[in-house]
């Protein structure tokens, strides 16, 4: 480096921790060197956040927020979505980019926490890393959902639709709640207004704070690694760990490749099928929002589909399932957990089972969805097993995940199908496997025989 | 351990290698994004060209169009008008208007196609006000006795002679800018464009 | 990865839930072609038959120079509303006649081909069923019914070009003494200024033009595609390359 470039270097990191930031967070952040495909998810996620950032704030600079009609009959937001596409220069690549994005952070976050399920990425004292992890993916539940509504198609609308009415099922408060969202008595201009302002800046401000303590917080712990053993317990006379190489330039360069091979599929579906075959945009939401009609079929976009099946499949006769599951997890909590837990889970138990007489299984269906999404916060302290990786586990955790990922699966697929009572007793048994699944981890990870975890990482 | 130290020569050829490429994809992608910055379909088709019909304009008297959301003044000059123009040129910042912006077809000290008739967008040059009408020539004007006619710009002052040349020592720089156009027939005159037939 | 494996098997066993769906209306294949002639042809159609009532507010009549005319052509043939070659091509009939006239304002046809696609077929199949799926119906306020559009608001706009169809029924029992009527077959029973062939032929080119206009950068996009795409690969050659020459250090 010249003595110049050395100066100003000196003179910045006089005044800000630039040379100290870069090396504990790229140059001196050692990270075990046996990350596999799996671990490519995490920057491939980063990389999609900035992808619909910067598509963003140019669609916002020619979107328009307003559900009133245009001289042709047509709703000006729906009208100013095929303006960006068609009149604005290269807006259509923007646009694309954006709707293939929505769809991509989906496919990464979720490949990304698989990883996590797979190598106990959330286990002590990686804990607030994978509940940082969760209220991102919460978040960007949110921000899917109020960015759907945005081109105002018959998707969007009579999404938002079902979705808001799902508050007016809480008991009381519920139908003035959904009219406080909606802001009109139906999804209106006031409703498109206000999911803009949360789509473009609230959201993405809270989504960008967690993602920064996601990172920091694993920067703070150092990353686990497919082994599922900490490389800090080994370290060399300088204190780096043995197994630890430095992100820079070691998983800059390797993440550069993930980053281009993503790329290429990411360009293949947004130039060659931007639709992606109806599940990234759907048929339906090229009409514009009519409130007098409902499409005949109407599901939401494929990353919701496995919560809304689970929504879907709770029906009132359903019920008398739920309130045994509960009251099992709770006659296992006044058996197993300490007074406190024993007081919590009897509160709520009495809650639940009590309220399934009085409420109705709409309002359950509501906190069912919730609760899908809720209970993946808890892993780390429903995992019981000695060891972390899928590697040394047993054969019932095996078993268990791979059940659970094609309960999911199923549950994904049967959310964009029309309900059927035959495919509502499949999404039913799949709900309660898909819970089963967290219930029984401090069972089967703790009953199993597992294999000794190595001393040092499997590395080729 | 420093990149400096583990940098070899292969390693270094293909950081290169890879950071010209990767550079080159990261243009490309900005692209589009540049792109979308400039004028819309919608703000062309608004921009359009657009047809004035000058049967009616009487000598002496000015009309205003708008074209791409500015006034086009079209002036028909009355032969002592048009005479005015050849006095008192070292007044003038630009007589010639070789500095100002017009099509190169427009030449003189009429600026204009057909000398009768003055065609010039009303926006000042300096700050991009319009400026008003002051055809009455003489102290009547309230811009001196040796004021020839023209047009004053309210914000700071600038005067403009009947071809919308700009007088000497004025904060405007340059004449007002002449539009293309050409006549589609004797009374009507196409302003925003000028290839078709012309 | 032996673990990961069975898991991908199981996951592909899932389609087997989909159960053969109540899928009644057969679509036929739709001869899509962005053929200049054909595009241009279909412009001409739309212009003639379907700008009347529904607008493709939506396009600009200058981006017809996209499928190879001029703009002279343009104004001399296909604007009948307007005279701004930069204007959308918007009906001239007001929204709430025709909501009196037809029960339903025309919709826009700016992306009907996009939103007709379902799980019965892709949007032009619809289209291109739908055009040639008129037949008589007395009992209609029109007078005409649709085969994939039961009870349709929307007269047979080309019916001089393609005739007269009548449907044929046929009376189904499904085993529990439940008898249904279904549609079997359209017959032509008064030809047409068109041949049956020729009358599939044009509303071919109508429907590649309905198809052309729902996304007029379709073709920049999959040209555009290729490049990125070629770039991409040497990009990622080249950083594979640069990762293995990082990589010979790690032992």
């Amino acid at each position: 480096m010249t003595s110049k470039s050395q100066e100003l270097l000196n003179w910045i990191d006089a005044r800000f921790p630039l040379t100290s930031l870069w090396k504990e967070h790229l140059s001196e952040y050692y990270a075990p060197k046996n990350f596999n495909f799996w671990y490519y998810f995490g920057s491939l996620a980063l990389l999609v956040l900035v992808i619909q950032i910067v598509t963003g704030i140019f669609l916002v600079m020619h979107y328009k927020p307003d559900a009133s009609l245009n001289s042709a009959g047509i709703p000006v937001a729906f009208a100013s979505v095929e303006y960006i596409m068609r009149d604005v220069p290269g807006g259509w690549i923007i646009r694309y980019m954006h709707s293939t994005g929505a769809s991509a952070f989906f496919i990464v976050v979720y490949l990304h926490m698989f990883r996590g399920l797979l190598y106990g990425s959330y286990r002590k004292p990686r804990e607030l890393v994978w509940i940082f992890g969760s209220l991102i993916f919460l978040c960007l539940m949110a921000e899917a959902f109020m960015g759907y509504l945005l081109p105002w198609g018959q998707m969007s609308y009579w999404g938002a639709q079902v979705i808001v009415n799902l508050f007016s099922a809480i008991p009381l408060i519920g139908p003035d709640l959904s009219l406080w969202i909606r802001g009109d008595y139906v999804i209106g201009d006031a409703t498109l207004n206000r999911f803009f302002a949360f789509h473009v800046i609230a959201v993405p401000l809270v989504l960008l704070g967690l993602v920064v303590a996601h990172v920091i917080a694993l920067h703070e712990v150092g990353s686990l690694n497919p082994d599922g053993i900490e490389i800090k317990k080994k370290k060399d006379a300088n204190g780096i760990p043995l197994d630890g190489i430095p992100f820079h330039p070691y998983y800059t360069v390797k993440d550069i490749v993930g980053v281009v091979v993503f790329l290429i599929f990411f360009a293949a579906v947004m130039f060659f099928a931007p639709d992606g075959g109806g599940y990234f945009l759907e048929a339906n939401n090229f009409f514009p929002a009519d409130p007098m009609k409902t499409p005949p079929h109407i599901a939401p976009v494929w990353y919701f589909t496995p919560f809304y099946s689970m929504l879907r499949a709770v029906t009132s006769d359903f019920l008398v399932v739920l309130q045994l599951f509960v009251g099992w997890i709770w006659v296992w909590a006044l058996m197993r957990a300490p007074a406190i837990g024993k007081l919590i889970a009897t509160v709520i138990a009495v809650l639940v089972i009590g309220g399934m007489f009085f409420i109705d299984a709409k309002f359950w269906g509501v906190v069912m969805m919730g609760a899908g999404v809720v209970v993946i916060a808890f892993l780390p302290w429903l995992d019981r097993s000695p060891v972390k990786s899928i590697r040394y586990k047993g054969a019932l955790t095996k078993i268990a995940i791979t059940i659970f990922v094609v309960v999911f699966a199923i549950l994904g697929y049967l959310g964009v199908l029309p309900p059927s009572p035959a495919r509502n007793l499949v999404a039913q048994i799949c709900t309660v496997l898909y819970f089963l699944f967290f219930a029984l981890m401090p069972i089967y990870s703790k009953l199993e025989s597992t294999k000794p975890e190595p001393e040092r990482v499997t590395w080729k | 351990m420093s990149d400096n130290t583990k940098m070899d020569d292969g390693r270094r050829a293909l950081v290169i290698a890879t950071s010209v490429v990767g550079g080159a994809a990261v243009v490309g992608a900005a692209v589009p994004f540049l792109a979308s910055l400039t004028p819309s379909e919608r703000a062309k088709a608004a921009g359009a060209p657009v047809e004035a019909d000058i049967g009616k304009l009487q000598p002496g008297e000015m009309m205003t169009v708008e074209w791409r959301g500015k006034p086009v003044w079209i002036l028909r000059r009355t032969p002592e008008q048009l005479e005015s123009l050849k006095k008192d040129t070292a007044a003038l910042a630009d007589p010639e208007s070789k500095r100002s912006e017009q099509p190169a077809y427009i030449k003189g000290e009429a600026r204009s196609l057909k000398p009768e008739y003055l065609v010039v967008i009303g926006i000042c040059t300096h700050l991009g006000c319009s400026p008003g009408a002051k055809f009455q020539p003489g102290a009547e004007s309230g811009l001196g006795s040796d004021w020839p006619g023209g047009f004053l710009c309210p914000c700071h002052g600038s005067t403009f002679d009947l071809a919308g040349r700009v007088f000497a020592n004025k904060p405007a720089p340059d004449n007002l800018p002449v539009p293309p156009y050409m006549y589609l027939s004797d009374t009507k005159i196409l302003i925003g464009e000028d290839s078709k037939g012309a | 990865m032996k673990f990961l494996r069975s898991l991908a098997a199981a996951t592909l066993m899932l389609p087997l839930l989909a159960t053969a769906s109540d899928v009644e209306i057969k679509l036929d294949k739709a001869p899509v072609s962005f053929d200049q002639k054909a595009l241009q042809h279909g412009a001409k159609l739309f212009v003639n038959y379907c700008l009347n009532c529904h607008g493709a507010s939506s396009l600009r009549y200058n981006r017809l120079r996209d499928i190879g005319l001029t703009e002279d052509q343009i104004r001399d043939n296909l604007m009948f509303t307007t005279d701004k070659i930069g204007d959308q091509m918007k009906v001239a009939l007001p929204r709430d006649d025709a909501k009196n006239w037809f029960g339903a304002a025309p919709p826009d046809l700016s992306v009907i081909a996009r939103a007709r696609a379902s799980e019965l077929g892709s949007g032009p199949d619809w289209l291109y069923s739908y055009l040639r799926g008129f037949y008589r119906d007395a009992e209609r306020p029109t007078g005409w019914n649709n085969r994939v559009f039961d009870n349709v608001g929307m007269p047979h706009v080309l019916w001089e070009l393609q005739g007269d169809q009548v449907a044929r029924f046929v009376t189904e029992d499904d085993g529990h003494g439940n008898k249904t009527k279904r549609l079997d077959k359209l017959e032509l029973v008064k030809p047409g200024v068109m041949s049956p062939a020729e009358y599939d032929q044009s509303v071919a080119d109508l429907v590649s033009f309905l198809v052309w206009m729902g996304e007029p950068a379709q073709n920049t996009r999959k040209q555009i595609g290729y490049a990125v795409i070629g770039v991409l690969i040497v990009l990622g050659l080249l950083s594979y390359a640069m990762k293995k020459a990082f990589w010979k250090d790690i032992h």
